[in-house]
């Protein structure tokens, strides 16, 4: 069953349109990522999900409620805010514990995420990936049956990230379902059970990261500027075309199997065109999402 | 209700923690009352001396002050840090957020109002049996300027509200009579309307002349009270 439900959902901020019509699930259990360059629409999304911001329209169920309506079963990480500025993390979490029904030990969860409980240090003197940890901490105060989470290993150093993915791990196995924005790719390739592109509002891809990059794959060389495209397209099978990007970077529009790869390098062979590089092979994490925002 | 007492001593704990709010809510009124009383500058009437003149004025400003400017201020810079955000993914809700908030800032108010009291006694003040119509009194009233505050606050950007607020606050103080009788102000039926008109009249019957107030006023402030918490339970934005 899915935790929660998204369809054609539609995010309008004056005339700008950030979410156009998107649809999808997360699963108990397993880590769905959305991912994609900035103003592509993931905290947007993220934020109607936790019932922050009213939905412009389409439909949100978050276990099987309209958003908000079950949040003393959602935890949630937010990109920006969510301290007070001039609060201690144990007295913050203590009060924000007392909110929920069954919310889990403040002290617990600040051993859990590398915070002393016992600092006298104010939210607003720490540093950046300590406020990351105390707010990851307080998404998971409630014991959430699914937990959002934006952009949670942001300023974080390597061994607090590891701690982080570590217990987000073990939260997926618990059966939690963990909706993440991020825009670190190792954490997307450690945890995403599923991966969702987006791009300008819209969805543009989505599967498991294998899936993803085996239905990208490519062949791209770099050469002279200014091939004879249409004489070397001429000489590719059927179907197949090849587009000059960044001066000098060639990418070739189809399957790159070993024929193709055979065509291309004969024919600048045949016109003495010296190569200054070939890759062929699966889309590189990166490439899936800047895509060609770069 | 647990959320909301929860969330009301959330907040009343960092006001009280806050060197500004503390000198502003609970020092300052203190210091109006022995300095007006000390120089007699509100003495208007025979009949009453210079502490039964100062002390329903000072009460008004005092809550004015704490359940108004220092609410709506201090919730503006709260949604622009970022700070309110995370509880609207809480089991809290706007409701509970407003209605906490304005418990919390009554609270507050009644402390400072309470020290008050005690100077203006040590002062010379006397209660009569008209003096506890103050209690519901200042109730509506703080209830009725904290919740237009918190419209207010959700509204306008933080800078804008500061400025706002404190505008609003010298006109209100004006309008409820620091210093003048209400019948001395132009367009008196419009100004009874302004809930420190109002404030400022019944106080002045309650705790100074000591005799109860019309019916009138205490409407006037139930009517801003509706309005105000309707309206922020509807309006309140979280960032």
């Amino acid at each position: 069953m899915s935790a929660l439900e998204v369809i054609d959902l539609r995010m309008t901020y004056g005339a700008i349109e950030a979410v156009r019509g998107i649809s999808f699930t997360a699963a108990k259990g397993k880590v769905t990522s959305l991912v994609g360059p900035n103003g592509a629409g993931k905290t947007s999304t993220l934020e109607a999900c936790t019932g922050i911001r009213p939905v412009s329209s389409g439909r949100i169920r978050v276990l099987g409620s309209p958003p908000g309506h079950q949040s003393a079963k959602v935890g949630a990480m937010l990109q920006s805010g969510g301290l007070y500025p001039s609060a201690r993390p144990l007295e913050w979490l203590t009060y924000l514990a007392r909110l929920y029904p069954q919310s889990r030990d403040p002290r617990e969860l600040l051993d859990l995420v590398g915070i002393d409980p016992d600092t006298r240090t104010t939210s607003r003197r720490m540093s950046g990936g300590e406020q990351q940890r105390v707010k990851f901490a307080a998404a998971l105060l409630p014991r959430p049956e699914i937990l959002f989470l934006d952009e949670p290993t942001a300023g974080m150093d390597p061994q607090a990230r590891r701690s982080l993915i570590s217990v987000i791990d073990n939260m997926r196995s618990a059966g939690v379902a963990v909706l993440l924005t991020t825009h670190v790719l190792a954490d997307i390739e450690e945890l995403a059970d599923h991966v969702i592109v987006l791009r300008r509002g819209v969805i543009e891809r989505s599967g498991t990261l294998a899936e993803l990059r085996g239905e990208a794959s490519s062949l791209s060389f770099e050469a002279r500027t200014g091939l004879d495209l249409v004489d070397l397209i001429r000489g590719l099978p059927e179907g197949y075309t090849v587009v000059e990007g960044v001066s000098g970077s060639y990418v070739v529009d189809g399957e790159p199997t070993p024929g193709v790869l055979a065509a291309i390098t004969g024919w600048l062979a045949e016109h003495n065109e010296p190569i200054a590089g070939i890759r062929m092979g699966k889309t590189s994490l990166e490439d899936l999402i800047v895509g060609d925002e770069s | 209700m647990r959320l909301i007492s929860a969330h009301a001593l959330w907040e009343l704990r960092l006001t009280l923690r806050n060197g500004e709010q503390l000198l502003l809510t609970l020092i300052i009124p203190l210091a109006l009352l022995f300095g007006v009383t000390a120089t007699g500058i509100f003495a208007s009437s025979d009949t009453l001396s210079r502490v039964e003149s100062a002390y329903p004025v000072v009460c008004m400003v005092s809550l004015i002050a704490t359940c108004f400017t220092s609410l709506a201020i201090g919730t503006g810079f709260e949604r622009r840090s970022g700070a309110l955000i995370f509880l609207a993914t809480t089991p809290l809700g706007r409701q509970g957020l407003v209605v906490g908030k304005v418990i919390a800032t009554v609270l507050l108010a009644s402390m400072s109002i309470a020290l008050v009291t005690v100077l203006a006694v040590i002062l010379g003040w006397r209660p009569s049996i008209a003096a506890l119509w103050a209690i519901p009194t200042l109730l509506f009233a703080g209830a009725a300027f904290a919740s237009w505050a918190l419209v207010i606050a959700s509204v306008f950007r933080a800078e804008a509200v500061l400025a706002i607020a404190n505008a609003l606050f010298l006109v209100l103080v004006v309008v409820g009579g620091v210093g003048t009788n209400m019948t001395s102000l132009p367009l008196e039926p419009l100004v009874a309307l302004v809930p420190s008109a109002a404030l400022g009249d019944a106080l002045r019957s309650s705790l100074g002349a000591g005799v109860a107030p019309h019916w009138w006023p205490l409407v006037i402030l139930v009517a801003w009270a509706i309005t105000g918490f309707v309206l922020a339970r509807k309006r309140f934005s979280w960032q």
